[in-house]
């Protein structure tokens, strides 16, 4: 793909215009930290991009009574600085924390993150964890879908032609309600995740289990909500046994590939570590929040 | 194709440009305004040899189109120090022996620059955290990381 046209609507009405408005393979650019790159690696095909950070809504963000509406294309680095969101939603923020450099996070944005659909993206298990829904918008209308949902395979998701992602809503945690995202990789920086695990978990305030979210990445062709393993920890008060059963489930729900980075057994392996540790840091966090 | 006229700011100066859609900020800065002191590494966002900033943020100059610069304030490393007096950080750099090939260090003074306006007093973690993107293939860091957090002492001493 070549960039042979490039649009900067001001408005979401004037981006699905475009979208629908030409027989050139049209594309939405946030970021740009995997289109760009794409664009280069394919050049013969024509591509038009349609560049979403001039429409204000795009970049901008709002915390409320009711939760977080996030502008998609606000890029990393501005939304982990965001200390009222961190507050409340520790492991989202964590999990944009560790998307590239320093230089990318000036870049990426969390919508980008969730459009491109990479089985390995960090910030899509941490966003099922916390149970973010995606306000989509098309010529049709708008639509919303679960994030667990969104995302179809490997690069792909369920926004159809002449569609795109306008905001990323969260529903606010209650105090005792708080989430954490980790995952594994070799090095400390700079990489790409081997494992990921999103979790959330909440207390109340006999610091029983009431209600956890479990969501693990990089082990399956999408980010996987894990129903069963959040199960384990519910009617509980998160004990050893009972966390070490939600990893050993979410272990089991895995179903990854051996590639350069991990192999099955490893990544296996991992998850349950990660969805074991993560558990116990949200729960310290959803203590805190009591 | 039909070149796109720009309008931009570089380091402060009001500049004009013709580039066509495809080309990235680095393209443009390099082999339309001659400015070649942003090196291209890798030209895929790993690298950091390209480190500008766009409207202060911090980032790389191949993972934007220079379409994009329309605008903006673009910051590269012709904007640091002069040829009679060296920014602190490049004084520290060449103190500390920060350096062997080179083409690492303009990409490394721009993110020193933007990490200590954001932190002026990193720790060694943090530092080598926040220029995690900048890959040096000669220093083994340690002399870098020297080089940054004596300038940043420098600087604190200054202010």
């Amino acid at each position: 793909m070549a960039v042979v046209d490039y649009n900067a609507p001001q408005s979401v009405q004037e981006a699905v215009a475009l979208l629908s408005g030409s027989d050139i393979k049209t594309k939405v650019m946030a970021g740009g930290t995997d289109l760009i790159i794409q664009s280069k690696s394919q050049a013969v095909e024509p591509l038009r991009v349609v560049d979403l950070k001039h429409i204000a809504e795009m970049m901008s963000y709002s915390l409320d009574d009711g939760g977080l509406s996030l502008g998609p294309c606000m890029c990393c680095a501005e939304f982990t600085a965001l200390h009222d969101v961190e507050m409340l939603y520790p492991g989202l923020v964590e999990a944009a924390y560790l998307i590239g450099s320093t230089q990318v996070q000036g870049r990426a944005s969390i919508g980008g993150n969730l459009c491109n659909s990479s089985p390995a993206a960090d910030t899509i298990p941490a966003l099922i964890a916390i149970g973010a829904k995606c306000l989509i918008v098309g010529a049709g209308g708008e639509r919303t879908v679960a994030v667990e949902d969104f995302v179809t395979g490997v690069g792909r998701n369920c926004m159809q032609p002449g569609e795109l992602l306008q905001r990323i809503l969260v529903a606010r945690p209650a105090p005792g309600s708080r989430d954490a995202y980790l995952r594994f990789i070799p090095r400390t920086e700079m990489d790409i995740a081997v494992a990921g695990a999103g979790v959330s978990v909440t207390l109340d305030s006999q610091g029983v289990c009431t209600a956890a979210r479990i969501a693990i990445g990089a082990v399956a062709q999408t980010a996987l909500l894990v129903a069963s393993a959040a199960d384990a920890l519910v009617g509980t008060k998160l004990d050893e046994a009972s966390v070490a059963k939600a990893a050993a489930v979410a272990s089991a729900a895995a179903s990854p590939i051996t590639d350069r980075r991990g192999t099955i057994e490893f990544r296996r392996h991992i998850v349950g570590v990660l969805v074991k540790r993560a558990t116990l840091i949200a729960k310290e966090r959803a203590q805190a929040s009591l | 194709m039909a070149k796109l006229h720009i309008t931009t700011s570089i380091n402060g100066e009001a500049t004009e440009f013709l580039c066509e859609p495809h080309e990235t900020l680095l393209d443009v800065l390099r082999n339309d305004l001659q400015m070649t002191g942003t090196k291209e590494g890798c030209g895929s966002g790993d690298c950091g040899a390209c480190s500008v900033t766009v409207d202060g943020r911090l980032t790389c100059a191949c993972l934007v189109l220079g379409v994009e610069a329309a605008g903006r304030e673009i910051g590269t490393i012709e904007g640091i120090g002069s040829s009679d007096k060296l920014s602190v950080i490049q004084e520290k750099f060449l103190e500390h022996a920060a350096l062997q090939c080179g083409i690492c260090t303009p990409g490394l003074v721009v993110s020193t620059q933007a990490l200590l306006e954001q932190n002026p007093n990193p720790t060694e973690a943090e530092a080598r955290y926040f220029l995690a993107g900048n890959l040096c293939r000669c220093t083994g860091y340690d002399k870098i990381i020297r080089a940054v957090l004596d300038a940043a002492a420098t600087m604190r001493g200054a202010a």
